[in-house]
């Protein structure tokens, strides 16, 4: 049986349900129990699973990521939570030193099955430290699984998911969608690691785009289609692994690449994709790739900088009806 | 500087004779073969280092073997340890076998990581031996987090851990004593103080002399004990292990040890006041329990004699068995990024 939720209520139901599942499961983050979440997104957990499995901890990333590695090495399956993504940064080595890493260094012995849920994202005047998409420091350190949910059946299928997977996942909630509604399908509703989302289909264009950005790629191709471009919108959601193969095939069709990231473009999934694309299928291109990006600064205060930092439906719009008619 | 009054050859200079018995089952000459095996082991990775049969660096713990010996003899099957970079002792002392620690060391597919891992990184989970770690302090998270599964689960195992007294300043240290002492998990953090961070006297670099006290900014119990002397070592442990085994949480253990080879192989020592390598190889943690062991008619000169010589032959076959082992195949590589 089919039920709506918002993106905010996602993340607790699918904790729960996994916590069902699994007695394995356990949860660790500043104020995930009794408070119930910073972001309301573990509402109720405590209550129902109790302290020793909903774990309030001190303001302490890097205990708190090593306490998940640890525990997992040694049979638990712990969700650990990273109030804002930004705070990764202060756990850095725990994430990329010893959770990555840790199965490769003891060749194979252990098994890391950590998920680390961290909110990302702007638009909201959280300004400079609590706004940016870290994933992308995350992607050139091999070991880690890395998932960016846009919508809500794929934020409740990719949590249970990575909650499931034999490795580390890093699960990213993005702040501007926790009001967004959508509805979980009957079942487990798992969605696998890898497995892009078409959402759109065209002809003229591919556009490539997660989270925040997704959304407002379908809105950019519902302007284009008002003018004749049809686009095909792609959520990939999961970075690592990426379905290339999605892309590809749509590639096939259109010849037009358009990524769209809420990031700078350097050292970025939308520039890797780019790379990935132009190297190994240049025959299918009849116009340059198109990364649409942030500019290369922090994310900035003030509405209107803020507004201006992050790719608009507008740019998106003009960006790629340039793209189509080169 | 923050003043610091007394130096380590003073420290050093105490020459007390090695404890024989504290009641717990295991003799001192089954820890003396321990701590001989673990000697004997350096001595070879030295002379495999030097042939450069070894890549990289390594850290050798020639003078800190009691302190290994000691803990991991507190322990039982099940309990987990993780340990530093300097840990080829620590690892050997859960029983790891030296053939593929050697092999590891030698970059060989039937080395205890399969190659992956190396000198810094010796891993034997089979013994519980569940991690070494190159990042000074970074292995403490880890530590905190076996506690909590074995308290979570219920298994009644308790998680050591070794770190330097430079890991005393990172934060990594605060953090994990800290989760570990609210949560009164069944971890013991075991500092093996050697006076050095890398080339920098402890002195230099912290203003507190003995670590110990660092406890109390987390209400835990805070011990110091002679590192040298293996049976006092393993009877501050044991208390230790029982406090976290019957749910009293955490406890700190300051060993008071030297680093007889300095701080990896491209480093001479040129730091060491003069007399102070002297004055730590007179206390010895070998010799010392040695000479105990003969004072007290329990070991004559060619009963060592041959203790010694059958420790240096098993540790001689290791090495040879593991040098003719192949290397990793080139596929390997890509194996174990993921599950």
């Amino acid at each position: 049986m089919s039920e709506e939720l918002n993106y905010r209520h996602a993340i607790a139901r699918a904790l729960a349900d996994e916590m069902d599942y699994d007695d394995r499961v356990i949860l660790i983050g500043e104020d995930v129990g009794a408070a119930g979440g910073a972001f309301k997104s573990t509402d109720g957990l405590y209550e129902r699973f109790g302290p020793a499995r909903v774990r309030d901890t001190p303001i302490s990333e890097q205990a708190i990521v090593g306490a998940a590695t640890g525990a997992a090495i040694m049979g638990l399956r712990p969700v650990a939570e990273i109030m804002f993504a930004d705070f990764a940064g202060v756990c850095f080595d725990q994430i990329a030193n010893q959770l990555a890493k840790y199965r490769y260094m003891t060749g194979g012995q252990v098994s890391v099955p950590v998920t680390i849920r961290m909110t990302n994202g702007a638009g909201a005047g959280f300004a400079a430290q609590h706004s940016q998409g870290t994933e992308n420091w995350f992607l050139n350190i091999p070991g880690l699984k890395i998932a960016v949910p846009g919508t809500v059946p794929d934020l409740y299928g990719l949590l249970r998911s990575a909650i499931r997977d034999p490795d580390p996942v890093l699960v990213f909630e993005h702040k501007a969608l926790f009001a967004i509604k959508g509805t979980i399908p009957g079942g487990t509703s798992l969605v696998p690691l890898g497995t892009a989302d078409v959402v759109r289909e065209g002809g003229d264009v591919t556009i490539v785009a997660a989270q925040q950005m997704r959304h407002r790629a379908v809105e950019a191709a519902a302007e284009l289609a008002r003018e004749g471009i049809e686009a095909t919108v792609i959520d990939p959601r999961t970075l690592v692994p990426f379905d290339d193969d999605t892309v590809i095939d749509s590639l096939r069709v259109t010849s037009r690449l358009a990524v769209v990231q809420e990031a700078p473009a350097d050292g970025s999934w939308g520039a890797s994709l780019i790379s990935r694309m132009t190297t190994s299928n240049f025959e299918l291109f009849d116009a340059p790739p198109l990364l649409i990006a942030a500019d290369a600064t922090p994310v900035p205060y003030a509405g209107s900088l803020e507004a201006a930092w992050l790719p608009s439906t507008d740019r998106i719009t003009a960006e790629v009806r340039k793209q189509v008619r080169y | 500087m923050p003043e610091q009054t007394e130096d380590i050859v003073a420290t050093a200079a105490g020459h007390e004779p090695a404890t024989l018995a504290d009641g717990v089952p295991g003799d001192a000459e089954h820890l003396l073969r321990s701590m001989l095996r673990i000697r004997f082991f350096e001595d070879e990775v030295r002379e495999m280092f030097t042939a450069g049969l070894v890549r990289g660096s390594t850290h050798l713990c020639q003078g800190q073997e009691a302190v290994a010996v000691g803990v991991c003899g507190a322990l039982r099957p099940g309990d987990t340890m993780t340990c530093t970079y300097r840990g080829h002792g620590a690892v050997l002392a859960m029983g790891a076998p030296l053939d593929r620690a050697f092999g590891e060391l030698l970059g060989k597919a039937g080395g205890l990581c399969r190659g992956k891992g190396g000198s810094m990184h010796f891993t034997d989970v089979s013994v519980g031996a569940i991690g070494s770690n190159a990042i000074v302090g970074g292995h403490l998270p880890v530590t905190v987090g076996a506690a909590l599964a074995a308290q979570h689960l219920g298994t009644g195992a308790v998680s050591v851990a070794f770190l330097g007294d430079g890991a005393t300043n990172i934060g990594a240290f605060h953090e994990s004593l800290n989760l570990a002492a609210i949560w009164r998990l069944p971890a013991v953090f075991v500092i093996e103080n050697n006076h050095y961070g890398e080339y920098s006297p402890l002195a230099s670099t912290t203003p507190v002399r003995q670590l110990a006290v660092r406890a109390a900014s987390y209400a835990i119990p805070g011990v110091g004990v002679d590192g040298n002397d293996v049976v006092a070592v393993r009877s501050v442990a044991h208390e230790a292990v029982r406090r976290a085994r019957d749910g009293d949480g955490p406890t700190l253990i300051e060993a008071d040890t030297y680093r007889q080879q300095g701080h990896s192989r491209s480093d001479p020592g040129a730091y060491r006041p003069p007399g102070e390598l002297e004055a730590w190889l007179a206390r010895d943690p070998i010799l010392r329990v040695e000479q105990a062991l003969a004072e007290a008619g329990r070991i004559t000169k060619a009963g060592l004699d041959a203790l010694r010589g059958e420790v240096a032959a098993e540790v001689a076959g290791a090495s040879s068995a593991a040098r003719g082992w192949p290397e990793p195949a080139p596929e390997s590589l890509r194996e174990d990024v993921y599950a």
